[in-house]
């Protein structure tokens, strides 16, 4: 059997995108490979968003370079992303996820109903994905994109509106995930949220990439006094 | 029909000549506006998602077509069904067809330019997600336009509107044949025209109440669909 083709490792080279006058990604360069989720953490308006789209592909580069598994150009068929504010498809909670099934050939009541049960949401597939609460779409969000039966999963800042007992069950699904083998790539406000989750942290700041390391060693020893403020609660501006 | 019968009596006799009239005024609009819709959607749907050259004329043009005046739209369906015009061996002109083919005309920009703005504002809000989900040109189009159904059961409504209370296209290109091609409109600008006041009455009360009882049913439709799926 042909081994299916990875979008791993996915290796950014110097990804600049600019906006006229304004860079929002300066010069990034950074690696994401089979392992722990890597979290990013930046204030708002550090690129955050901008970096996870351009991994995703949806953005094009200004200039630098992207590969996916060693190719440029690589179809987005293994990769998936949750945006912060996930859109519902007007319609059933299963029918979100048979949508995206569909759109990968592979359309399958039970795996729908797997889906539903990983990410806590069994028996509700009759319910209106719009109808849900802010919690449970995202939990939604999370089972649609994981029908893409991704090999890497952008997640951006899927708890920052949500409760604690929300943001709980979110992480669980994270972990759960990533235990699973795919690769999750998520931005996050909360160093609570990275310290959990994180096998390593990337700092970003004003589009660059301030500081990149493993959780552990990120908030033990900081190496950039950027870093050092953020750990310590100090407002980077 | 008789001038002195009162226009309650006739609505509830269940006169057979009005009823003929309101059966024929239904059976067009309604054909229209299928014939409107399966053009209009996909038009609107299309220009919603395809950026080309010239594309906001397009649109204002469209737009500007919402107020055509029926009796125009009956004019240029006359000239291309008249015996002389380029469509004048389909020996369509004075037909129920011809008023079909010229309210059609006067829908279609009204269904085209309302889906048009439906479907875009929905692209606004889907076009991430849709983009990550890797859904091709035609699949957009088809997943936007199922998912505004509800919205779009209201475009056609303004286009059944439209169709229903129009009589200048109908009158010109039907000719108002009494048993052929007399609707509720063109009757009731006759009536009046002859002076059968409950008679014209009658039939404005009647279309009065199928317009009513039929967007009702559309809301009904709408409430419920918005209940069950969201």
């Amino acid at each position: 059997m042909r081994a299916p083709f990875s979008d791993l490792p996915l290796v950014l080279t110097e990804a600049t995108i600019a906006a006229g006058p304004v860079t929002i990604l300066d010069k990034v360069s950074l690696m994401f490979d089979a392992g722990p989720p890597t979290l990013l953490v930046g204030p708002n308006g550090s690129g955050k968003t901008t970096l996870l789209r351009a991994a995703m592909g949806l953005l094009p580069l200004t200039s630098g370079r992207i590969s996916w598994g060693g190719r440029d150009n690589a179809s987005p068929a293994r990769r998936a992303i949750v945006f912060q504010r996930p859109v519902m498809l007007r319609r059933s909670a299963a029918a979100n996820i048979g949508y995206a099934l569909a759109a990968t050939d592979t359309p399958h009541a039970q795996r729908i109903d797997e889906l539903l049960a990983l990410v806590g949401l069994a028996g509700m597939g009759n319910r209106p994905a719009r109808r849900l609460s802010g919690g449970e779409q995202q939990r939604l969000a999370l089972a649609r994109a994981l029908a893409r039966d991704p090999a890497i999963l952008f997640l951006d800042e899927p708890t920052a509106s949500l409760d604690p007992a929300s943001t709980k069950a979110i992480e669980d699904i994270v972990r759960d995930v990533a235990a699973r083998g795919v690769k999750v790539v998520m931005s996050t406000h909360d160093l609570g949220q990275a310290r959990r989750l994180g096998g390593d942290v990337a700092l970003l700041h004003r589009g660059r990439l301030i500081e990149h390391a493993p959780a552990e060693e990120f908030f033990a020893q900081p190496r950039t006094k950027e870093a050092r403020d953020f750990i310590a609660g100090e407002l980077l501006v | 029909m008789t001038g002195e019968m009162s226009a309650l009596q006739l609505v509830l006799t269940g006169d057979p000549a009005l009823y003929a009239v309101v059966r024929l005024s239904l059976l067009v609009s309604l054909s229209a506006v299928l014939c409107a819709a399966l053009i209009g959607i996909p038009l609107g749907a299309l220009l919603a998602l395809t950026r080309f050259p010239g594309r906001e004329g397009v649109i204002v043009v469209l737009n500007a077509l919402m107020g055509l005046p029926p009796v125009v739209a009956g004019l240029a369906i006359y000239l291309l069904l008249s015996r002389s015009g380029p469509l004048g061996t389909l020996g369509l002109l004075f037909t129920p067809g011809a008023m079909v083919i010229a309210q059609t005309l006067l829908v279609t920009p009204i269904i085209a330019a309302l889906t048009r703005q439906t479907v875009e504002d929905l692209w606004l809000e889907y076009r991430d997600e849709l983009a990550a989900l890797g859904v091709g040109p035609l699949g957009r189009v088809a997943t936007l336009v199922w998912d505004a159904r509800f919205s779009l059961v209201t475009v056609l409504l303004a286009g059944f509107g439209r169709a229903a209370a129009e009589v200048g296209a109908i009158i010109v290109v039907g000719g108002n044949i009494e048993g052929f091609t007399r609707t509720m409109t063109t009757a009731i600008a006759l009536e009046t025209s002859k002076g059968d006041l409950p008679l014209a009455i009658g039939l404005g009360l009647v279309l009065i109440a199928i317009v009513v009882v039929i967007n009702a049913l559309a809301w009904g439709a709408r409430r419920a669909g918005e209940r069950y799926v969201g």
